[in-house]
């Protein structure tokens, strides 16, 4: 078949139908895909890679800030959150996001065309861990508030007394806002005089209470207002071992999602809360996004299964007057009292969010919680105008380094040089067909690699007429130099192009992005130049000699 | 048309010539390289992949000037990218998890107002990934030469996978110098030029090498290494300047009009073509030349191609 010209042209015509088809079937499938989604999309037989079309590139690893997970762990969890994210991204409606591990531990997102970086990456990165605990332990955390403040004072002495300091020289008009809240809140005074009755002395300056000054009562049993710019403060004493150690037994501290405002200044609520879930965002079924339309709050709606509800409306029996948190990733949204027994549905209000916030929540909440939090080590975004100027560029670049290559050959080589111009053309359709057909996607450094394989795909050319030249010169007649150049060559061809594909292969396994586009359409450029530098120009030199005589001399 | 034809330069007795213009050119690197580790801290000019930071690139609708930029960001490098009103800004660090580009983003839309300009590009790379990078970068260059020696220990003898790799070497080590000298920014497309100079480089030396292997064969016997070596040299020079013809033509039409993203990366492959031309001609040859002087193979008189190559496959 590869010796008579008709099925060399044949294999030629069969490899270039196959190109043909890998074409279509792309752009096919990207307009089937295109009328699903509603954004209106590029469609190209190669799929561009993010740095053409605009996109977002997230590199995201588990989170693990104490490095108390062991590698196993890590690995399990990084696999839950793919599927998780998984499902996330294709609610949100992202047309071909690319989803994928690398290594063990590590997630790559790939959203192309995407507008909404920040709205995208939310809807990634949130953990959206639902969970409903019983509010209680106040009473228990007020009578424990004098021993913390002593362990605060103990574990941080002169840090607390500087802090006190800078906090006096910072702080507008502390006078005023100290009235404000006698006004507002009835002072800590009452445990103080709790104290008194137990005989212990009472300590009533600032700095010998330290968080006990920073805690408002407004009359709720199981909560505490802290003015917002005391919340760092006071996370900080909670987080402190030695009043860890101190806190009632199976109570918790978790702050509001929110702050709220009273008179002129937001606090932020800090709940008393057990320590453990009665119930998990596991149990959920559904989740909407709608707005109140009584009070235009946004909220999302949830119904829980057949289980989650018997857990829910059992607990909520037994108590009926007390307050239940719902709390998301672990902010108290609300803490409703539980008026009467509750079923399977409820409600997390979001104030004033926007509907697409809400939205959001509740997609995330249908998709469930991310195992663990993930943190994003790397991210890439590439603006729609920025994708298009390089595409622009390139193709300039291109057209141009082509006609500079298709002038160097012709006018060195002559007619030879036109027929290496023809194999030139059937290499660029092969190596697009390549790309096509391998799914792999072009980028900028991409096109480059195209162009610049190119000027080196002639070098196949170049060994063969240098070599016919050679064995003219020694004498040969023209269809014995031409056997002779194109044997004689094809060691070095070998082995050259072996050595670049090699060190292609290596970029393909080091680099990642733009980089292994690179790699992909170096390493299908150099096998496309040498089937078209051997076979195609082969073909066309044997269809030139076709018709002439052995010693007619030929034109390179 | 016909370039070098019957060309008959002697290259390998004037090697010298070439070995003290390749180590001027080099030294002349090296020094640029040591001042800039010492005034920049760095002999490289690392992009934000390998040091870990953050990158916006905005573009303006009006006139906008640097100095503009740098009243409302501080603590960050701007620069001038490409179009006049376009703007790269370089913040040192990024901490995990935190929205990188935010702080830039809003400090600019505080300052010239919403819609005045758009977010082209971010980039935001922790230390973590910006080291694992470096890491495998260096890795994939050596692993590159590694393979390609073992690949020319079989498929030649090992003298000539070794006078390759030194020539190539060089050509590496000058592109590096380059990039320190004119302080191009290393990034990940870099290191992707920095191999296919390696790729390029190599290839032309293999070309030159292989016929050599020939002549060497032809004559059945090696009385005169430098004459052959000579002879190759000069029959494959039309190729060797036609192929570096061409691919720098190509390279011209990119960094001219190929965008000021890929310009970094087709001034390191112009000038690594340039230079793997040099040193396929005026180094690899003579690096054969001696090494065969240092280390004569034994079959130095009638050694049959058959025992040279059982030979090569042994040296692996």
């Amino acid at each position: 078949m590869f010796g008579t010209l008709k099925g060399r042209f044949l294999v030629i015509f069969l490899i270039l139908a196959a190109c043909g088809w890998a074409f279509f079937d792309n752009y096919r499938e990207c307009r089937s895909q295109a009328q699903a989604g509603d954004e209106p999309r590029l469609c190209t037989p190669i799929k561009l890679g993010l740095d053409l079309q605009g996109g977002m590139h997230l590199a995201l690893e588990v989170a693990d800030p104490e490095g108390t997970l062991t590698h196993e762990a890590k690995v399990d969890a990084t696999d839950r959150a793919l599927k998780i994210i998984r499902t996330r991204i294709d609610e949100f409606g992202v047309a071909e996001p690319l989803i994928q591990k690398v290594g063990d531990t590590r997630i790559i997102v790939e959203l192309p065309g995407i507008r909404e970086e920040g709205r995208a990456k939310e809807i990634i990165q949130r953990t959206a861990f639902l969970e409903w605990r019983l509010v209680k332990g106040g009473p228990e955390f007020r009578a424990a508030l004098p021993r913390i403040d002593r362990a605060i004072v103990a574990a941080l002495g002169p840090q607390l007394e500087e802090a006190e300091e800078a906090a006096s020289d910072t702080a507008p008009a502390p006078a005023q806002r100290e009235t404000i809240e006698q006004l507002l809140f009835q002072r800590r005074d009452t445990a103080a005089a709790a104290d008194t009755a137990s005989g212990e002395t009472v300590e009533t300056s600032p700095s010998r209470r330290p968080l006990t000054a920073l805690l408002f009562d407004d009359g709720q049993q199981h909560a505490f207002l802290v003015a917002e710019a005391d919340v760092p403060k006071v996370k900080r004493y909670l987080e402190l071992p030695e009043v860890q150690r101190l806190m009632p037994r199976g109570v918790t501290t978790l702050w509001a999602a929110e702050p709220e405002s009273r008179g002129a200044q937001l606090y932020r609520r800090l709940y008393l809360v057990e320590d453990r879930a009665f119930l998990t965002g596991e149990r959920l079924q559904d989740a909407t996004a709608t707005r109140d339309p009584q009070t235009f709050e946004t909220e999302v709606l949830f119904e829980l299964d057949r289980a989650g509800g018997r857990q829910f409306e059992r607990i909520t029996a037994a108590n009926i007057g007390e307050q239940i948190a719902i709390i998301l990733d672990n902010q108290v949204h609300s803490a409703p009292v539980v008026q009467s027994r509750i079923g399977s549905r409820g409600r997390i209000t979001m104030g004033g969010a926007s509907l697409e916030q809400a939205q959001d929540l509740a997609l995330v909440l249908r998709a469930g919680a991310l195992p663990a939090p993930l943190e994003i080590l790397e991210e890439r975004t590439v603006g729609p105008s920025l994708g298009a100027d390089s595409i622009r560029q390139g193709e300039i670049a291109g057209i141009i380094g082509i006609a500079l290559v298709i002038a160097i050959m012709v006018a060195y080589y002559r007619l030879a040089g036109f027929l290496a111009v023809l194999a030139l053309v059937f290499y660029t359709i092969l190596v697009l067909g390549g790309l096509a057909a391998l799914d792999a996607t072009l980028t900028a450094p991409g096109i480059a690699g195209l162009i610049l394989s190119i000027g080196m795909a002639v070098d196949a050319n170049v060994l063969i007429f240098e070599r016919i030249r050679e064995e003219l010169a020694a004498g040969r007649t023209a269809r014995a130099a031409v056997d002779a150049g194109f044997k004689q060559a094809m060691s070095a061809i070998v082995d050259s192009n072996l050595t670049t594909l090699i060190t292609g292969l290596i970029l393909f396994q080091v680099g990642t992005g733009p980089v292994r586009g690179f790699a992909v359409t170096l390493s299908i450029g150099i096998i496309a130049s040498f089937v078209s530098a051997v076979f195609v120009t082969r073909t066309l030199f044997l269809l030139y000699l076709q018709k002439r005589r052995a010693t007619e001399p030929i034109s390179i | 048309m016909r370039l070098f034809a019957n060309a008959n330069y002697d290259f390998v007795a004037r090697r010298r010539i070439a070995y003290v213009t390749a180590g001027s050119l080099l030294a002349v690197f090296f020094v640029a390289a040591i001042v800039f580790q010492i005034t920049r801290g760095s002999w490289l000019n690392y992009g934000v992949d390998f040091t870990g930071g953050t990158l916006v690139q905005a573009r303006f609708d009006q006139p906008t000037s640097v100095n503009d930029l740098r009243e409302v960001l501080s603590g960050t490098e701007i620069t001038r990218f490409g179009g006049e009103n376009e703007f790269l800004i370089r913040a040192p660090v990024y901490e995990e998890g935190t929205d990188a580009a935010a702080p830039v983003v809003s400090a600019l839309t505080e300052r010239f107002g919403q819609g005045a300009f758009e977010v082209v590009r971010t980039e935001a790379v922790g230390a973590k990934i910006g080291g694992e990078l470096q890491q495998r970068a260096a890795l994939a260059i050596l692993a590159s030469f590694l393979f390609v020696l073992i690949y020319l220990a079989f498929r030649f003898e090992w003298r000539f996978g070794v006078a390759a790799v030194i020539a190539t070497a060089y050509d590496v080590l000058f592109s590096l110098g380059l990039i320190s000298a004119l302080q191009l920014e290393v990034s990940l497309p870099t290191v992707a030029a920095v191999l296919t100079v390696l790729g390029y480089s190599l290839n032309d030396k293999i070309v030159v090498f292989d016929r050599a292997r020939e002549n060497l064969k032809r004559t059945g016997r090696r009385d005169d290494f430098a004459d052959v070596l000579n002879r190759s040299i000069n029959e494959t020079l039309p190729r060797t300047v036609m192929t570096s013809m061409t691919t720098a033509a190509a390279l011209l039409a990119l960094f001219l009009f190929g965008g000021e993203i890929i310009r970094g990366f087709a001034t390191i492959m112009l000038v690594g073509v340039v230079v793997g031309t040099f040193s396929s001609i005026f180094l690899a040859s003579p690096a054969l030349l001696e090494i065969e002087r240092r280390w004569p193979s034994k079959a130095k008189k009638g050694g049959s191609n058959t025992s040279r190559a059982a030979r090569a496959g042994a040296a692996v």
